[in-house]
Order: structure tokens, then C-alpha cells, then sequence
């Protein structure tokens, strides 16, 4: 277990309890985002792990070490610390702020300079950026420089308190990328607070969520969409985020056709023909003998080259775009709507073809959805009619 | 003028020399004590109301009277002097330093922390750097009471350029009054200059105005 929280509690004078009985367990690699609503004790826990705050009791373990063992200036070079307020140094340019722990860590002046370039690339900004100071950059990139700040000494664990606040939705979207970048690619473990749902679905593996320093419910977002743990998380997520939770957590494999139609590659092209017309369709998903899915091959090339006497495999187009059966119906929709595709073969783990998601699929599924959400509305509206025959 | 430098010259250069000494070293010494407790202050809140408190009543004592306390204590000569020049230094300079760590974004102290930098690293290389231009206008400021100030030292045989003042009083002269006032006005005028250039050499670049 990379971070152990146990049993973590914090009063503060007069018995104000910020922060009631905290237990969380937190494996390398993953992305925890702590929601809930102000004032629930979201920044007091984030503040406890790297002791900007002591607990009143309860522990906190780094690699199974009690954090307050620790020197805490020492533990607060080791974890990325992302302030609300971006908090970066006015009078440092860019290059010295985002190489400030780096300079504690007393690292060389060679090293550093290296250092600057690859973060400043990974803020996505411009090299010539890092001889300014934060006040001749816009509000967005100050953030973005807040953020890599957080990975200049490669801290593998990086707390971050609500840092895309206040930005316009694109610099959030583009800077939310980033992170679940470092994440997946680098293998970083985020801590992150928000007060954004829809940031919460998106980046984290697991959700917290508090209210008046208590958990209410830890777990995937999938979970949290599916079985909320009482009224105060439903209320949280939104009735309105529920339903469209639907879809999307629904997998492909759930809502595809499994009778696709295929050829396989060694086929000649007279009997491709032949399956066209049967089927009545106008391309054909292309396998090898192990139902491994290679290409696809439409109407018009089988036209021009009817008479080549090549095979299936010698002309199919083995550019397919495809999706696997556990991913997530809401991307497929997306993709299929956005790049204009008919329809979108499935394979599961294996490449082997399992199934086809076609326009008519995904017309039927929104039906539903947009239906069952009318009938929601309608129960509402038929209630508020029963109230109006009361008042009569 | 010719005549008075004639017969007055090498004097003057030694009352000037005193009059910066005496000054300069009780500034010297008002900054070494007022910005570590300034420092100090910010981080025991509570006290700073009182400390702040008490070195404004020591500079409200009457000039004179701070001088003459000074005799039964210290006697006479350059030390009481230093003494009294220090005590009156120090308002400004621990006001102003107070008040310009305070002003200091918490956001930039909190990050300062967060990242990990150790209490004297945040206030060496973050507060004082930040505040440097509210800490010099205090210190120009304590510069100019002093070197204005240091001419009634002369009073308890401290020597400098009141020494010609008293003398002028005393003897009616106007040349000798007006041969120790002009020198000290200068003298003010050239520290102050100075002092700002420093202060603008302190400033960071980012945050001059
Ligand atoms: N220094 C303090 N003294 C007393 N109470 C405090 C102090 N700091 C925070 N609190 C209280 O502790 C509770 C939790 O605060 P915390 O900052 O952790 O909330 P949060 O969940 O981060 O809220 P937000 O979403 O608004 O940032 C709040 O009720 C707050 O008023
Ligand atoms: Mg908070």
C-alpha cells in the first residue's frame, strides 16, 4: 500500500471537527478525487498528508512509514503539492519556480536547467516562457505551470486542492488531460480535490466523497454512478447526471449485435459477393481463420476488382477503426457519431471479432434513454397535479 | 562662505564625519535589531501588537529628553548618543517591515511551505525579498529622523554637525548655524538617494513599479 490514511480526525479549537474518522487505502498508480461540499473537510485531509496540518489523531502511511516520524519539510519535497491559489513565487521567472524544490534538493545547476525544459514542454507552453514571470502569463498557463511545478523533483505522489478552479471549461478540459496523461503514462498517484462532479467521474479510479467530515461513500466512479450510498451522493451526483450515467456505464458488449456479419480473408471475392447479397449489406468486417479481426472490405473496391482474381485479404482496406466489447458505451457513441462511421466493429481482449454496433443500435439506445427520462417527468409532473387537487 | 570654509574647513570635515558615523551606526544597528524581530513578530502574532506598541511610545519621548535620560545612564559622548538614534530608528523599520511580510500573498507563503522549504528559507528567499520595498521605505525613512536627530547628539558631547548649530546659538552666529544646517539637509538628501537606489536594486524585478 503506497498511502495509508487511519482512522484520521482533526479538531480545531472549540471542538470544531473538520475532519470526524478518515480511513483510506491508496495503491500506487491511482487517481483518488476527494468530492464533496464546502466545508466538508476535503483540503483539512489533503492538508494532514503532507503535514501542513497535524491530525489530532489518527496516522498517516507513506510506504507503511508514520508520516509523523518524518522531518515535514523533508516529506513535503517528496509529495507534489498543488495549492488552490496556484501560489506561485511573484518574483521568480518561471524557470526558478517550476526548479524551486529541484534547488532544495540541491540539485546541479546542469540537472535543472534540464529539468525546467522538460516541464515546461510538458506544460504544453513555450520554451521562451520560462525567462518571464508569472504575471505576464494568462491565468490558465500560471495554473499549467502550477501543476508541473508539482513533478519537478519526481515526486511520485501529487496532492492537489481544487487546481483547475476558475478556469474557462477548454484550459480545464486540455489541463485535465494532462494529468490523467501523468497519470497513465508515468504511473503517478494523484490525491485531488474538487468540487466538480463531472472532473470527478472523469479523472479518478476511486471517489471519495465527504460531508461534514464524514466519508460517504469510497469507490469507482462506475459504483458510485450505479449504487449511490445514500440520499446525500445521489443528490451530489445529480438526478440529471444519473440518467445519463446510463449509457454510459453500460459496455459495449451489452448493447452489440453479436451476429455481425465477416468473410474471411482467404475467401475469393465472388463468394464476398455472394454474403453481401445475402445479408443485404454493403461492406463486410474481414477475419483471419481464428476470427481475428484484419479489415474490412466495401461494395465499390469489390466492384473494381471482381475480376482480379485476388482474394478477399488482398483487397480489403485493413484500416478498421474498432472498439472493445468492456469499453464504454458513451465513448462509442461519440466516435461513431463524431467521425461519421455506419458502424463499428467489437472484439474483445483477444482481437477476435465478437459483435457490430450500428446507427440503428445507437438510435435505439438514446431512445431509451430519452424516453425513461420523459416517463421520470412525467411522474413528476402527474405528482404535482395530485398536489393541486389537495389545495382544491 | 570662502572665509567660513577658510577658517572652519578642516572642522567641518570632522563634525560631518562624526555626524555620519554617529548616524550611520545607530541605523546600522536599528535595522539589525528591527527586521529579525519584524520577522519574529509574524510568526507570534500575538506580540506584535505589543511590541509594536511600546516602540511607538519610546518614540514619542521628547527628543531632549530621551538624550538627557541617556546621561545618568551612559554618560556622555558618542555611545548615549548611538543609543538614543537607535531607539528612535527602530519604529519605522519595525513597522514597516511588520507590515510588509504581512502583506505578503499567504497563497505564495503557503506554497512556499507546501513545496517545502524550511521557515528560514521561506523567510530568506520569499518574505524579505517580497517586502524588501516596504522594509527600505521604512529604513529611508528612519534614516532621515536619524541624520536629522544626530545634530542635537552634540547636546551630550556626542560631537557632529550640531556642534556648529549649538556653537551658531550660542554665539549669535548665523554662518556657523547655517555652516552645520546646509551639510545636514545634504547629507539627508545623498542618503536618501542612495538608499533608494538600493531599494530599487532589493525590489525584484517582477514587482517594480
Ligand atoms: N484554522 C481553522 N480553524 C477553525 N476551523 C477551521 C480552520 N480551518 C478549517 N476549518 C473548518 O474546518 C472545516 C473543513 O474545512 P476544509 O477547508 O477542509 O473544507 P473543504 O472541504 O476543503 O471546503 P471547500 O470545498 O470550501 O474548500 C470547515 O468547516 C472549516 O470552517
Ligand atoms: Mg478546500
Amino acid at each position: 500500500m503506497l498511502l495509508s490514511l487511519e482512522h484520521l480526525r482533526k479538531e480545531y479549537p472549540g471542538h470544531k471537527v473538520a475532519v470526524n474518522d478518515v480511513t483510506l487505502h491508496i495503491e500506487a498508480g491511482e487517481f483518488v478525487c476527494f468530492i464533496g461540499t464546502s466545508g466538508s473537510g476535503k483540503t483539512t485531509v489533503l492538508r494532514m498528508i503532507n503535514r501542513m496540518l497535524m491530525p489530532t489523531s489518527g496516522t498517516v502511511l507513506i510506504n507503511g512509514e508514520d508520516t509523523s516520524k518524518l522531518d515535514p519539510v523533508k516529506l513535503r519535497r517528496k509529495l507534489g503539492y498543488v495549492i488552490q491559489n496556484i501560489g506561485l513565487m511573484p518574483h521568480m521567472t518561471i524557470r526558478e519556480n517550476i526548479t524551486l524544490v529541484p534547488k532544495l534538493l540541491k540539485w546541479s545547476q546542469e540537472k535543472r536547467d534540464a529539468k525546467a525544459i522538460e516541464l515546461i514542454k510538458l506544460a504544453q507552453l513555450p520554451e521562451e516562457f520560462l525567462d518571464r514571470y508569472p504575471s505576464e502569463l494568462s491565468g490558465g498557463q500560471q495554473q499549467r505551470i502550477g501543476v508541473v511545478r508539482a513533478f519537478a523533483a519526481d515526486q511520485d505522489i501529487i496532492l492537489m486542492d481544487e487546481p483547475f478552479g476558475a478556469l474557462d471549461p477548454i484550459t480545464r478540459e486540455s489541463l485535465q488531460d494532462l494529468v490523467q496523461d501523468l497519470q497513465q503514462r508515468l504511473g503517478k498517484t494523484f490525491i485531488f480535490v474538487t468540487h466538480d462532479m463531472d472532473e470527478a467521474l472523469r479523472l479518478a479510479t476511486k471517489v471519495v466523497i465527504m460531508d461534514a467530515g464524514d466519508v460517504m461513500q469510497i469507490d469507482s466512479p462506475e459504483n458510485i454512478l450505479k449504487h449511490p450510498a445514500n440520499e446525500f451522493v445521489t443528490n451530489l451526483i445529480g438526478e440529471e447526471r444519473l440518467i445519463q450515467a446510463r449509457p454510459s456505464v453500460t459496455p459495449v458488449g451489452q448493447i452489440m449485435l453479436k451476429s455481425p456479419i465477416y468473410i474471411t480473408q482467404d475467401q475469393s471475392l465472388p463468394t464476398a459477393l455472394e454474403t453481401m447479397h445475402k445479408s443485404r449489406v454493403d461492406t463486410l468486417l474481414v477475419t483471419d481463420a481464428n476470427r481475428v479481426l484484419r479489415g474490412v472490405v466495401d461494395i465499390e473496391t469489390l466492384n473494381d476488382e471482381f475480376n482480379s482474381g485476388k482474394t478477399v485479404g488482398d483487397i480489403m482496406d485493413d484500416k478498421v477503426f474498432y472498439v472493445f466489447e468492456n469499453s464504454v458505451v458513451r465513448d462509442t457513441v461519440n466516435r461513431i457519431l463524431k467521425m461519421g462511421y455506419k458502424n463499428v466493429p467489437v472484439v474483445n481482449k483477444e482481437y477476435q471479432l465478437v459483435g457490430i454496433v450500428t446507427r440503428a443500435t445507437l438510435v435505439d439506445m438514446v431512445y431509451n434513454a430519452l424516453w425513461s427520462q420523459d416517463e421520470d417527468a412525467n411522474d413528476q409532473t402527474q405528482i404535482g397535479n395530485k398536489e393541486a387537487n389537495v389545495d382544491d | 562662505m570662502i572665509s567660513f570654509f577658510q577658517t572652519n574647513g578642516a572642522e567641518l570635515l570632522v563634525k560631518i564625519w562624526q555626524h555620519i558615523y554617529l548616524s550611520f551606526v545607530s541605523l546600522g544597528l536599528g535595522i539589525i535589531v528591527a527586521v529579525p524581530v519584524a520577522v519574529g513578530l509574524t510568526r507570534a502574532k500575538k506580540l506584535a501588537g505589543f511590541v509594536i506598541g511600546l516602540a511607538s511610545v519610546l518614540q514619542t519621548i521628547p527628543s531632549m529628553a530621551l538624550l538627557a535620560l541617556m546621561i545618568p545612564i551612559f554618560g556622555i559622548g558618542s555611545f548615549p548618543a548611538i543609543v538614543a538614534l537607535f531607539i528612535y530608528s527602530l519604529l519605522p523599520i519595525l513597522r514597516n517591515t511588520y507590515i510588509g511580510l504581512n502583506n505578503v500573498d499567504p497563497s505564495v507563503l503557503d506554497a512556499a511551505k507546501g513545496i517545502g522549504m524550511s521557515n528560514m528559507q521561506s523567510i530568506m528567499q520569499v518574505e524579505l525579498k517580497l517586502a524588501a520595498p516596504v522594509i527600505m521605505s521604512g529604513i529611508r525613512l528612519s534614516a532621515t529622523f536619524v541624520i536629522a536627530w544626530a545634530t542635537l547628539a552634540s547636546y551630550i558631547g556626542a560631537g557632529g554637525l550640531g556642534d556648529f548649530i549649538f556653537n551658531g546659538l550660542n554665539l549669535y552666529r548665523s554662518d556657523l548655524i547655517l555652516g552645520g544646517s546646509i551639510p545636514v539637509i545634504i547629507l539627508a538628501l545623498i542618503t536618501d538617494y542612495i538608499l533608494g537606489k538600493i531599494e530599487y536594486l532589493l525590489t525584484p524585478k517582477s514587482i517594480r513599479a
